[in-house]
């Protein structure tokens, strides 16, 4: 008991008990997640590449390359998604619930147009999963960003619905904020893939 | 006489005070009671322990298949098993003791129990992913087991390469049930390895800079990354090999632009750091046990600590020698050849270290420290034929005999289950708070480490002399039938040693000596706290003035206060230098993550029969990750207190 009474104390009651942005923890833990999805598609295009050096023509003739028009129209979407997901981030910063469920909800509205124009994209690929081994690439690139858009829409609809309660405070600004931070990395991962679909069989 | 009273105030207060806070923290963090409770119940002790019981209970299970093995091998032609169950048995071990043994034992399970405890927190990162990765994991596990005992099951070998594994070679859905088993694990251990890496960075206790985090962490926090960037390489590559079997895709398929050899170079991305990552664990085993058991700080923990991120950088860059046989360019072959070769450095400063750890220590024999040096010995017989088979004109010889496959369990049964059963003697004690028995831990340890070398040393030989691997039985005019005896005795040693250890597990736990806090007088900080530690394991949150940190404690070392005892309040600290920054409320107990990982089963195990169970499966899964990500009760107070971090 001695020993307790002599020991210092390092007082952390002071310390706030939300935080938003690289202090939150699952800032942290949605960026290990971008890690392992960014893996998943940089083997997936390794992949492409992979079955492009051991063919002569690219993509396998008769094949056509993809149509650009469902392409183009979702990049110019995507790119138009930013300014809200960054508007998300500064008013929940500033704990702005209203401005934040509007965010969300133009962002949901947003992710759920560019799933919309994949459907008609993936009719423009100019080929069908079955056909080949660059067919089947095509589609698995297209395929596993469409899964992240939708998952993404999934829960910015969530975290929307939530701002419309009362339980919109603390930690669940966080969430927003977070979920800005991957919806960047949503659209960055379609440019990506955008630019291997779309340029590569023109282009290399 | 009036000051003494006045202290005596002062210290029974201080009791009361004490006695008020364990109270309320015991209430505050208590594990969910009853049967639904179990289900509920996402504390990171009560997760890894579970995660440790599943997979010992696995490795009896593939341990079961390996005696069905020997058995059969024992004699010439024999017909014990035919050839088809052989083909079953042999790829269903392999697959158990690598997905669902080794890595969830040896990084799911000593990580989630032991990383937070080791950091000085109440329980790990987003517990609820953690407690759904386990039944994930055990969704995967019934899958392959499942199929085997109803005699469809996956019979491709554990690498399961095409064309043997795709649509023309393999119909029915064996190979199926493993693809998809490879799914269920692999989410699990990505899972567990954003929880662990995102521990060890934010909830160390304040003092524990990056330079005085103990190994054991550092190798955490090494294989997490390690599996973020490999893991996904055998889940998009099992996902091709169910596309091309199930809908008709042509990843794998040369005569329509697809190639063979992409699975082998996707699988093997995934498969050489797979092997650091069953390595790895047992290196940080190792590297903390010699500390405790020779009374010293480790030898060279700057130098350990490079070889460790060394051997994660490296085991990127070697994947290819597991090819070697398909006609590559000799270029790629050379570089490949040195770059295996360079995995020696970091392994080899690893073993120096423990070594001069040993020779400057005090050293205390006790069973631990014996399991250590069987795998000193055994791995370093493993080793060394590591390099031999990384030399092309070697490897094309050997490749496919039994010379790989006593390679290979030298290396994995020495790096990764002796270290296990040297990590489960050490923390037992600090788990259930009870001693195993020195004189049955000694006849496992002999039972285990003759039978070990008396099974596998010939296996060198009989490689050397032809015996490919995966064939059901042999011609007595082969020669091969005395050695292969020799090994199926050894087998039958091996398993006796484990027998052992389970009575000795049992018969400890119910009548052991108990343990006390700190059985092994170990620095580090799971010593901190009682045997085995309370649900909130640390009534007072630690601090830490060095590397071993009980060892380097002032006399009067800061304690932890101002944590809310009322709510699951975590203490969140910087990255590197461990300074406090935050207060975070830990995600409670909860039914969903049980509910979401049974969705997520059931819609994987529906794709392998029908795609349409993916759009259908979707809907459970959306509904139950909703629940589970709903908020109940109040969060902490608004944002404004803080703001955003420039």
């Amino acid at each position: 008991m001695e020993a307790y009474r002599e020991k210092l104390l390092l007082d952390v009651s002071k310390l706030p008990s939300v935080a938003i942005g690289r202090r939150n923890v699952s800032w942290l833990g949605n960026i290990f997640y971008m890690v392992i999805e960014g893996t998943m598609f940089l083997l997936v295009i390794a992949s492409y590449f992979y079955l492009r050096s051991r063919s002569v023509d690219w993509p396998p003739a008769p094949y056509m390359p993809p149509a650009l028009r469902y392409g183009i129209a979702n990049v110019v979407i995507l790119l138009l998604s930013l300014l809200p997901a960054r508007w998300i981030q500064k008013r929940a910063a500033a704990g702005d619930r209203p401005n934040v469920r509007v965010g969300l909800f133009i962002l949901a509205a947003m992710a759920l147009v560019a799933i919309v124009v994949r459907w008609f994209e993936f009719g423009a690929l100019n080929c069908r999963w079955t056909d080949n081994g660059y067919a089947s690439t095509v589609w698995a690139l297209l395929g596993v960003h469409t899964g992240h858009l939708i998952t993404e829409f999934i829960e910015t609809f969530l975290i929307g619905a939530i701002a419309c309660t009362p339980k919109m405070e603390g930690n669940r600004f966080a969430d927003a904020d977070t979920n800005s931070v991957y919806w960047y990395f949503v659209v960055a991962t379609a440019l990506i893939c955008d630019l291997v679909i779309y340029g590569a069989p023109r282009f290399i | 006489m009036i000051e003494t009273r006045e202290a005596q105030i002062v210290e029974e207060r201080a009791v009361r005070v004490r006695q008020g806070e364990r109270e309320r923290l015991a209430r505050t963090w208590a594990h969910p009671a009853g049967f639904w409770g179990w289900f509920t119940n996402v504390s990171h002790t009560a997760i890894g322990i579970r995660y440790m019981v599943t997979s010992f209970i696995f490795f009896l299970l593939g341990g079961v298949l390996a005696a069905l093995m020997r058995l059969q091998l024992a004699y010439p032609e024999q017909h014990l098993l035919g050839p088809d169950r052989y083909n079953q048995i042999f790829t269903v071990h392999g697959s158990t003791m690598i997905f669902l043994v080794v890595v969830p034992m040896m990084f799911q399970g000593f990580g989630v129990y032991l990383v937070p405890l080791m950091c000085g927190t109440r329980n790990i990162a987003f517990p609820r992913l953690n407690a759904f990765s386990y039944y994930v994991y055990v969704g995967g596990g019934l899958l392959l087991w499942i199929g085997l005992l109803l005699n469809i099951g996956a019979d491709a070998g554990w690498f399961a390469y095409p064309p043997l594994s795709g649509p023309q070679f393999s119909p029915g859905k064996r190979v199926d049930f493993w693809a998809q088993m490879i799914t269920f694990t692999e989410v699990s251990a990505m899972a567990v390895a954003v929880c662990l890496a995102t521990t060890i960075l934010r909830y160390r206790a304040p003092g524990m800079t990056l330079n005085r985090m103990p190994i054991f962490l550092w190798e955490k926090l090494v294989l997490s990354l390690m599996v973020m960037f490999a893991m996904p390489a055998v889940m998009v590559v099992s996902s091709m090999l169910l596309l091309d079997r199930l809908v008709g895709t042509q990843f794998f398929n040369p005569a329509e632009a697809g190639d063979a050899l992409l699975y082998q170079h996707l699988f093997w991305f995934f498969g050489h750091p797979e092997v650091y990552i069953l390595f790895l664990p047992g290196a940080a085993i190792v590297s903390t046990l010699l500390a405790a058991h020779c009374r010293r700080e480790i030898f060279g923990y700057t130098p350990i600590v490079v070889s460790v991120v060394a051997t994660g950088f490296l085991s990127f860059s070697v994947w290819v020698h597991h090819m070697f046989a398909t006609g590559l360019p000799q270029t790629s072959e050379s570089f490949f050849t040195a770059a295996t070769l360079m995995i020696v450095i970091p392994t080899g400063t690893q073993f120096f270290c423990w070594i001069a750890t040993i020779w400057n220590g005090r050293l205390q024999f006790q069973i631990p420290m014996l399991w250590v040096s069987g795998f000193v010995a055994t791995f370093l017989v493993g080793g060394l034929s590591g390099p031999i088979l990384a030399s092309v004109p070697v490897d094309t010889q050997v490749h496919d005999t039994y010379f790989v496959v006593a390679h290979f369990h030298y290396v994995i049964i020495g790096g990764s289950i002796f270290t296990m059963f040297a990590g489960l003697y050490h923390w037992i004690p600090k788990m259930g708070g009870f001693l195993m028995n020195e004189t049955l831990g000694k006849i496992h340890f002999w039972l285990f480490f003759v039978g070990f070398n008396m099974t596998f040393f010939p296996m060198h030989i009989l490689g050397l002399r032809g015996m490919p691997r995966r064939i059901y039985t042999y011609p007595p005019e082969m020669h091969w039938s005395g050695l292969n005896l020799l090994a199926s005795i050894g087998a039958i040693f091996m398993a006796a040693g484990v027998l052992v250890f389970v009575w000795n597990f049992l018969q400890s736990r119910w009548s052991g000596e108990r343990a006390g806090d700190n059985p092994w007088g170990a620095g580090g900080l799971e010593w901190a706290t009682t045997s085995p530690p309370p649900e909130y394991n640390f009534l007072e949150l630690p601090t830490v003035n060095g590397r071993e940190a009980l060892w380097d404690a002032a006399p009067n070392q800061p304690i932890v206060v101002g944590l809310r005892s009322d709510i699951q309040e975590l203490l969140v600290t910087h990255s590197l230098d461990a300074e406090p920054q935050l207060k975070e409320k830990s995600e409670g107990h909860s039914i969903w993550p049980f509910l979401a990982a049974i969705a997520v089963s059931l819609t994987f195990v529906g794709s392998i029969f029908n795609a349409w169970a993916v759009p259908i499966g979707a809907i459970p899964v959306i509904a139950t990750l909703v629940g589970w990500l709903w908020p109940r009760g109040s969060s902490p107070p608004a944002p404004e207190v803080v703001g955003k971090e420039a």
